[in-house]
């Protein structure tokens, strides 16, 4: 009976064993199986050409990337101002000037909002907000849109991003501990007080933390933002023109990937730029919260 | 006390209550919106029919390839994801749990694995399915999502295992059991809330999630029967129907979101519920 | 048996402290309830506080003197699930039942917690900063009070090349009279001090209690605390609490020498 549980256990333990190295080794493998399929691409350009130039014409082999990582950018960009506010203010008013029966309601709004999927967002952004854009922003800056925009991504990204940043930020204020506030309540400062020199100062490494992982998610975020963002090869700065994100690259073009030489090559190499942007960017912002949680 | 601040609280504190208010008004909007949207259109035609002759031409039929497809690729993955996470967040919790330095470590690096993007796991997923020589099909969409949602599954399960105080842990084995029993008997049980919390957690992922699936289940208007068949997914239906210049076939695409977004609701309704129910037997 | 123990800390109690006669009150305390759901937290708390004196709360764990204690300069707002109800009347203001002036009524009065709270600033920002939400500008003068200040709790040759330092760089005794001193910096006339000593050392904890014998003199101090000897060396007045009341209150060396309830009796026992 004994030999029995003693195999089982060394059994499962070496599953065990297995499966966790398998797991953190999965982005090492995904990123060399990502390199491998993009390598033909850079035979004949450098990385810097193909990050830096503008030209995309994949039937003649050009393959600049630059629009589409410039569009991720701006509508990340646009995103992070986006929400970032909206997470602060409503971290602050839950945290401290609300009742504990709100805490309750929010918890599962949050969370159905964290779950909605991509696609679901997508078609609110296609309902609601494109001819927000186009009828009711744009005529007031006199300006003619499709509504297929960068902003219209932006906006879209920005509520999907909210939820996460939001849970993170309010549990970044639950560990200032309430004695800090008491002292600062005592030597006679406002709740508001309290909470702009006490609370949201003792939470700037983690506020910084949650917004950088808020914006690594937008990075790497797809349908949403491709279902409104308008899809054409440009870098303008204009919000109300359309852009053409990473992902929404990658994804609008799967079809036609193994029908022209090196496409599939470049748009494999586009996962691996997203692949190694975000895991920087999550690497270097958790690492930050190691660091001060450890303090 | 002077004017200035006294403005400034009550700025502040409308301000962020707007915030937080308004947010509940976002979801409310979004889920309103896609319901008036959607049932115009919703039907039992949709729910239990797959799509006939000229359906995207506006004929009939439903999504009900869709709906199927897309459990049974969220359920293939769910299982692979649980039989790899489950051991591996338990593995973190029992035989590392002297080991904080590397505990940390590993939840470091699980923290920054859990932010990849979706569709690198379906471009990934697509260069495997190519090396592998599979097509695009139930099998290679279930390798995908399953590899998209295991993070899901190790990260939300190791965070409850961790609340577990180290008490239980020591009497566990001061009575003689293995580690390994520790683990599944004792361990497991404890967290079983959070196991369930991480299993609806990931399936609702995975039943949601387009961009891991775009590359690899492929889609169809049949029902797949066996794992080398195409499938179709609901938010690849979702997505497909609404770039159709027919109108009825869009109106139908939002049909289909109204059915993609009650799943979701029950889903996570059903998370917190469950996970309240179960963690009612535990030790505090 | 105990009256042995009893005679030998009076014997204490009499060689501490100077005679002490009668005084204005500056706090009154009235009627004062706290109800937490359905546990009664405080009963009908009616006290006194004397000006200039000593008053020590004293009592077991979970008697209720923290949450008394943060009744009278109105924390409790902060714990959502208190009710309280009640007068606490400073000079002439009710700070129970008066919204409008709630910040500058709790400036008359200084916390000083079990554990140091250092705001997230430096050493200097500390304690000035009850003078900044003042409203005080002139960087001479914030200066001159902080130093002040900080000569006051006898910190500020340890701290005065390093000014600007995180408060957080300090050892927690010393961070408690950084506390002591930024509270002082606010001219409170009480000190409402919450077990200060007890997550210090006995060096620091001897080095604050001395300082609350010469503070006394123009503060008035309310001492939470459950250890016995503490009260007996510094109090000039006893509020004994047992579960929520207040059980006997009086001059100490009446109390401590001829304790009038079984409770306070057991507890002297207990407590040596």
């Amino acid at each position: 009976m004994l030999l029995k549980r003693k195999l089982f256990d060394k059994i499962s333990g070496a599953w065990m064993v297995t499966t966790l190295v398998t797991i953190l080794l999965l982005p090492l493998i995904i990123g060399v199986g990502l390199y491998f399929k993009a390598s033909p691409l850079f035979e004949h350009q450098s990385l810097l050409t193909l990050i830096g130039t503008s030209e995309w014409l994949p039937h003649e082999g050009k393959f600049g990337f630059w629009p589409f990582i410039a569009s991720s950018l701006y509508v990340t960009l646009l995103a992070f101002l986006l929400s970032a506010p909206v997470c602060l203010l409503a971290a602050i008013y839950l945290t401290e000037f609300s009742s504990s029966r709100l805490i309750k309601i929010m918890h599962p709004v949050i969370d159905i909002l964290a779950g909605l999927p991509s696609v679901i967002y997508g078609v609110w952004g296609i309902l609601v907000i494109v001819p927000f854009v186009s009828d009711v922003l744009a005529p007031v800056l006199n300006i003619k849109s499709s509504g297929y925009t960068i902003l219209a991504g932006g906006i879209v990204l920005a509520v999907m991003c909210i939820p996460y940043i939001l849970n993170m930020i309010i549990e970044v204020f639950r560990t200032v501990p309430i004695g800090m506030k008491e002292a600062s309540l005592s030597l006679g400062a406002t709740e508001w007080e309290s909470v702009k020199h006490v609370v949201v100062k003792k939470s700037y490494p983690g506020i910084i933390s949650a917004f950088g992982l808020g914006i690594a998610k937008a990075f790497g975020e797809t349908m949403a933002v491709m279902m409104v963002v308008g899809n054409m090869v440009q870098a303008k700065f204009n919000p109300f023109e359309a852009g053409y994100p990473l992902p929404a690259l990658i994804a609008n073009n799967y079809g036609e990937m193994l029908s022209i030489p090196m496409y599939d090559s470049a748009l494999m190499f586009a996962a691996l730029l997203l692949l190694v942007i975000i895991l920087v960017i999550n690497m270097v912002f958790r690492y930050f919260i190691y660091k001060t949680r450890e303090r | 006390m002077n004017k200035a601040k006294i403005i400034e609280e009550k700025v502040f504190r409308y301000l962020s209550g707007f915030a937080t208010f308004s947010l509940i008004a976002m979801l409310a909007f979004i889920i309103v919106i896609i319901f008036v949207k959607g049932f115009n259109s919703l039907s039992l035609e949709m729910v239990f029919k797959t799509p006939k002759g000229g359906y995207y031409y506006g004929g009939e039929g439903g999504v009900l390839n869709a709906i199927i497809g897309s459990l049974y690729i969220a359920l293939g993955a769910t299982i692979i994801s649980i039989l790899i996470g489950m051991p591996a967040a338990l593995y973190i919790n029992v035989h590392l749990v002297r080991k904080k330095r590397t505990q940390n470590t590993i939840r470091y690096l699980l923290d920054a694995l859990w932010g990849i993007p979706s569709i690198v796991y379906g471009a990934f997923g697509f260069t495997l399915m190519l090396y592998l020589g599979l097509n695009a099909s139930l099998l290679a969409g279930i390798i995908t999502v399953a590899l998209l949602i295991t993070p899901i599954v190790v990260r939300t399960f190791d965070e409850v295992l961790n609340t577990i105080p180290k008490g239980l842990h020591e009497a566990g084995l001061a009575l003689g059991s293995t580690k390994s029993e520790m683990a599944f008997k004792i361990m497991f049980k404890q967290g079983f809330s959070g196991f369930i919390t991480a299993v609806l957690l990931a399936f609702g992922r995975g039943i949601g999630d387009a961009a891991s699936v775009l590359f690899t289940a492929g889609y169809t208007d049949l029902i797949p029967v066996n794992l080398d068949e195409p499938a179709a997914t609901l938010p690849l239906a979702i997505f497909f129907q609404l770039g159709s210049p027919i109108p009825e076939v869009r109106e139908r695409a939002f049909a289909a979101a109204a059915i993609l977004t009650i799943i979701i609701l029950v889903i996570s309704i059903s998370a917190r519920a469950i996970s309240k129910q179960f963690s009612k037997t535990n030790i505090k | 048996m105990y009256t042995q123990k009893i005679e030998t800390m009076t014997d204490t109690i009499e060689q501490a402290n100077i005679e002490v006669d009668t005084t204005e009150s500056i706090l009154k305390i009235k009627s004062l309830n706290v109800h937490a759901g359905d546990n009664h937290i405080l009963k009908n708390i009616n006290l006194e506080i004397p000006k200039n004196k000593i008053t020590v709360l004293l009592g077991p764990s979970g008697c209720g003197k923290t949450t008394l204690l943060k009744c009278i300069n109105k924390l409790t707002d902060l714990y959502k699930e208190l009710k309280v109800s009640g007068n606490i009347f400073i000079e002439q203001d009710d700070i129970l039942n008066s919204s409008t002036n709630l910040p500058v009524l709790r400036q008359k009065m200084g916390l000083l917690s079990q554990r140091p709270f250092p705001l997230p600033v430096s050493i200097y920002k500390n304690v000035a900063y009850g003078l900044k939400l003042k409203g005080i500008r002139d960087n001479k003068l914030i200066d001159y009070s902080v130093e002040k200040h900080l000569r006051e709790t006898g910190l500020w040759n340890e701290v005065k090349n390093r000014l600007h330092d995180p408060a957080t760089s300090l050892s927690i005794g010393q961070q408690q009279r950084l506390c002591l001193a930024r509270g002082l910096a606010v001219k409170p006339r009480i000190i409402l001090a919450d077990e200060p000593t007890s997550a210090l050392d006995p060096t620091s904890s001897k080095i604050i209690e001395n300082l609350f014998h010469d503070l006394k003199k123009h503060y008035t101090i309310i001492l939470v605390t459950h250890v016995l000897r503490q009260a007996i060396r510094l109090a000039d007045n006893v509020a004994f609490m047992y579960y929520g009341e207040i059980v006997e209150q009086g001059k100490p060396e009446k109390l401590f020498k001829d304790p009038e309830t079984e409770k306070l009796r057991k507890y002297m026992l207990d407590g040596n």
